[in-house]
């Protein structure tokens, strides 16, 4: 199929087969590796991604699905100005220990700050356990988006 | 505010300072590189056929149906291998691609190369494979029985991997002499290390014969000696480069694909070849936390000193040894953990069987004895009614005591202090009114258990860095990383050392990961070793190539002067050198610039000391790295809360005291123990690994189950930062020592909650539930 979708602010029309999975798509067709996969299945939240803002699992979505959509993978996150934000806090607070588990959580990280500006530990956790994470035990990543919604509202505590 | 900069990046990150690691920004904008991300232009694809049965003679294997899909381009067997087909690393006990059997479900029986993922699977499944099935062992109890099948008919051992026995005193006679004894068997099960990026990699047979590969691995020197027995090639002609890993635990320690990749980049016509394991794949064929069945006796006298320990274990390794031996020794050195006890029999054994390969993992053999000696102690203090921080206090270690093996301990020993602590932390003091204040339908428990790990090597294999840095012409320091970082972050501390000698800001700082052809064999990415062996060297080269940059720049301020200027008055400062009596400043570009390519590369070798003492007992582990010279040890504390309707388990608080030595970087030091913890947590409660007959049930992540955010609590990391002469500014090692004494804890903890012990596998809601029935207390307020 004809694809055209908007990637990372950028227009993108690729011809593709539509039952294509978009992290295959990503990660082969277009160079973009900062979308990891880890289990294929839907568990663990790495190969993560926003479609029109919402949090999605590149391995459990096709090609046909992009049409139209607005996506932002973990290589666009820079030039967001609120990423940068949550990405400065990731490195500062010791949220990155192998970094695999890295672009999927700060994309689901982003998600979650838009709908929940203010959260509570509680909240990150819950809306985080589906990205998972075997190198830090969540207590670092979960300091830094506290820390990242503090910056987000203009550093007031 | 999306200035990607710290303002203070420009500053030099002292030791004992938290400095962000230098890989993290790479690693949040997805501009780092993991070895599965790579995907060269004409690649093709390889896949491993596995067999369908645990144990089974090869009779045949027919490739033509396979090879005559479209886009197939090689389907190898063992007989396309020209080396010794064995891998191993002490015991080459394991083939790339089974030749005469398989012996689990795990093996490899074909590999294939194809243009597209379709065309190899279709191909994997068109493979005709002819076998005459094989009676399999599963029980690792019935290793030795007359009438199981050998795994390994060439083994004069036959299924013994290897057995050991630590004797001192008379632990017979001392225990008919204890005022209380208590006997307790514990089995642990297999642990998954699920690091999240699975075994990956793409190799390339370049024109001039190299075969080059970039992979995950913990081992890249190793590696390549160890492929080019298996492979038929020369060392020389094998580079092995790893980049960043996504994880490793101890799971990328020694081959998992490179065997694979070598063969698959030997058949492909010079085209890049690339294998990247789905996780079904990565737990089937990976290796795993080697399950344990133990049976500990322990007894002390009235006062509460311990006076014997009379413990059995029985490890499985699975189908291979991988790195077996070794775990055993360790878990031997480390099964009557950090105390007194002066009459011990300790008999082992590892065997084979066709279950999953079981090999390295965090903590290496000391998570799996802790488990059964920390309840063991617990419940003697329950019989002796001793308080169970108390009695292990009284009889913890000092320098200069014996360790349950005999070996003198010469080297730091905190595990005093880090009881002291934990006693004096507020969870411990108000842990009565704590556990009184259940909520409704619920229990409360508190455990605590302490351990000892061994650093480094041991005696047999040196364990040696070869650190590499340079000045380079700009004023930039480049540090060559010698062991895989997998994410543990010595590649940054390796920088901040060199920055705190040479008085360099991190930003200054750049890092070449490990890669056969330019950072130097410096051993393996294990052991918690790291830091301390390649630490140690650092400094030593920094401080080499300090001299020399020094001496230039003091040459410099001479001929300036004209007067002799001496090396001591140079202070090397961020950017630049200042002559300090005359206050005259040198940018340190200029003065890298006046310096020879090779000056401003500097090299040093450090050798950690082994310890050489005699033993009485246990001879035939030396060669697997038993006796160490120093350990890290650790108390840790589990809160926990059990529903007595469900039988759910949620832990309230985690508490870790550990001396690992000096405190390099606090942050990393954190992210080491609250790791380390995680995966203990996930050990104690969640990780429910299941094998019948040899088949792996929980074989992928929604079956496998991995601690969410919602199942770690927030921990708490107190260090007892001790000082060890021997350590890069005093630090020991702490990679492995935060998941040692987790599941114990928790378990002690639950048998308080409950009132009863769960001595077996993975402590789940079932059993709490059970037993909570067995006292009574099932659906309790």
């Amino acid at each position: 199929m004809n694809l055209s979708f908007t990637l990372n602010g950028q227009q993108v029309a690729l011809e593709v087969a539509p039952d294509r999975r978009v992290v295959d798509l990503l990660r082969e067709d277009l160079n973009m590796g900062g979308t990891k996969e880890c289990c294929g299945s839907g568990e663990c939240g790495a190969c993560t991604i926003l479609v029109d803002g919402q949090s999605q699992l590149s391995c459990l979505m096709l090609a046909a699905q992009l049409q139209g959509r607005s996506v932002l993978t973990i290589e666009g996150a820079a030039a967001d100005a609120d990423a940068a934000i949550v990405q400065q806090a990731f490195v500062e607070h010791g949220a990155v220990q192998c970094g695999f588990c890295t672009p999927g959580m700060i994309l689901a990280t982003l998600d979650l700050l838009q709908r929940i500006p203010q959260p509570n530990r509680e909240q990150v956790r819950h809306e985080l356990s589906g990205n998972l994470c075997r190198c830090t035990g969540y207590q670092k990543i979960i300091d830094a988006v506290m820390a990242a919604a503090v910056s987000l509202k203009g550093g007031q505590r | 505010m999306s200035n990607n900069k710290r303002p203070d990046a420009g500053f030099v990150r002292e030791i004992g300072c938290s400095a962000p690691r230098l890989d993290a920004a790479d690693k949040v904008t997805g501009a780092a590189v993991f070895a599965a991300d790579l995907y060269p232009a004409d690649l093709l694809w390889a896949g491993v056929k596995r067999p369908e049965h645990p144990h089974a003679r090869l009779l045949a294997i027919d490739t033509a149906a396979a090879l005559a899909i479209p886009g197939v381009v090689a389907v190898l067997t063992h007989k396309d291998i020209k080396g010794s087909n064995r891998l191993g690393i002490f015991e080459k006990d394991q083939p790339i691609l089974a030749d005469e059997r398989v012996r689990h479900y795990g093996d490899a029986v074909a590999l294939l190369l194809a243009e597209s993922k379709e065309a190899l699977a279709a191909a994997m499944a068109a493979v005709r494979v002819e076998y005459e099935v094989l009676p399999a062992l599963f029980d690792p109890v019935l290793s030795q029985a007359a009438d199981s099948p050998v795994l390994h008919p060439q083994r004069s051992a036959g299924n013994l991997l290897i057995g050991g026995e630590i004797r001192r005193g008379d632990p017979a006679e001392a225990l008919t002499q204890a005022a209380y004894q208590v006997t307790l068997t514990v089995s642990t099960t297999w642990q998954e290390h699920a690091f999240l990026e699975t075994q990956a990699g793409v190799a390339q047979l370049e024109t001039d014969g190299t075969l080059t590969m970039t992979v995950s691995t913990q081992t890249p020197f190793r590696d390549r000696l160890e492929l080019a027995e298996a492979i038929g090639l020369s060392p020389a002609k094998i580079h092995v480069i790893a980049p960043c890993l996504g994880g490793g635990f101890g799971g990328k320690d020694g081959i998992t694909v490179q065997g694979f990749l070598a063969l698959a980049a030997m058949h492909s016509g010079g085209r890049p070849v690339k294998l990247w394991y789905s996780r079904e794949e990565s737990i089937l064929a990976g290796t795993k936390r080697h399950p344990l069945q133990a049976e500990y006796t322990l007894g002390c006298d009235q006062t509460g000193q311990l006076q014997a320990l009379s413990a059995r274990l029985l490890f499985d390794t699975g189908a291979y040894a991988s790195l077996g031996s070794e775990v055993f020794a360790l878990a031997m050195e480390n099964a009557g953990g950090p105390y007194r006890i002066p009459n011990v029999a300790i008999d082992g054994a590892a065997v084979y069987t066709n279950n999953p390969v079981a090999g390295a993992f965090r903590g290496f053999g000391v998570p799996q004895v802790a488990a059964a000696m920390e309840q063991a102690i617990d419940e003697l203090a329950r019989a002796g009614g001793f308080d169970p921080l108390e009695l292990r206090r009284q009889n913890a270690v000092v320098r200069g005591d014996s360790s349950p093996t005999g070996v003198t301990l010469t080297g730091t020993v905190g595990i005093g202090e880090c009881l002291d602590t934990l006693a004096r932390h507020p969870l411990w003091q108000r842990r009565q009114s704590w556990l009184a204040a259940a909520p409704r339908f619920k229990r409360r428990g508190i455990g605590i258990a302490a351990v000892a790990q061994s650093i480094g090597y041991g005696p047999a294999i040196a364990d040696c860095g070869n650190a590499k840095m340079e000045l380079l012409a700009d004023g930039r320091l480049r540090v060559y990383v010698g062991v895989s970082d997998m994410g543990q972050g010595n590649a940054s501390t390796y920088a901040q050392i060199a920055g705190h000698i040479l008085g360099q800001p991190m930003d200054a700082m750049e890092l070449v990961f490990p890669d056969t052809a330019r950072t130097l064999p410096s051993g393996s990415a294990s052991a918690s070793r790291t830091t301390f062996t390649y630490g140690n060297a650092m400094i030593r080269a920094a401080e080499l190539l300090g001299e020399r940059i020094k001496a230039r720049a003091a040459l410099m301020v001479s001929f300036q002067l004209l007067h002799s200027v001496k090396l001591e008055d140079m202070a090397l400062l961020p950017g630049r050198l200042q002559h300090v009596p005359s206050g005259r400043s040198l940018p340190l570009p200029l003065v890298a610039t006046l310096m020879d390519a090779t000056e401003r590369m500097a090299t040093a070798t450090y050798t950690a000391p082994v310890n050489d003492q005699p033993l009485d007992s246990g001879v035939n582990l030396r060669k697997h790295g038993f006796p160490h010279r120093l350990a890290s040890y650790g108390v840790q504390l589990a809160a926990l809360e059990v529903d007595t309707l469900t039988g759910e388990t949620e832990v309230c608080e985690l508490l870790s005291c550990i001396d690992a030595g000096r405190v390099l970087n606090p942050q990393l030091y954190e992210q080491q123990v609250q790791g380390g913890v995680a995966q203990g947590l996930g050990y104690a409660l969640f990780e429910e690994f299941t094998v019948e007959q040899g088949r792996i049930k929980t074989g992928d992540l929604s079956t496998y189950i991995l601690p969410t955010a919602l199942d770690v609590p927030d921990m708490l990391t107190v260090p007892v930062s001790s000082h060890e002469p021997a350590g890069p500014f005093g630090m020991k090692g702490i990679g492995e020592i935060g998941i040692d004494a987790v599941l114990p804890a928790v378990a002690n903890a639950l048998a308080t909650a409950t009132g009863q012990r769960i001595a077996g596998g993975t402590l789940n809601a079932e059993k709490v539930l059970a037993a909570l029935r067995h006292t009574g207390q099932e659906a309790m307020r």
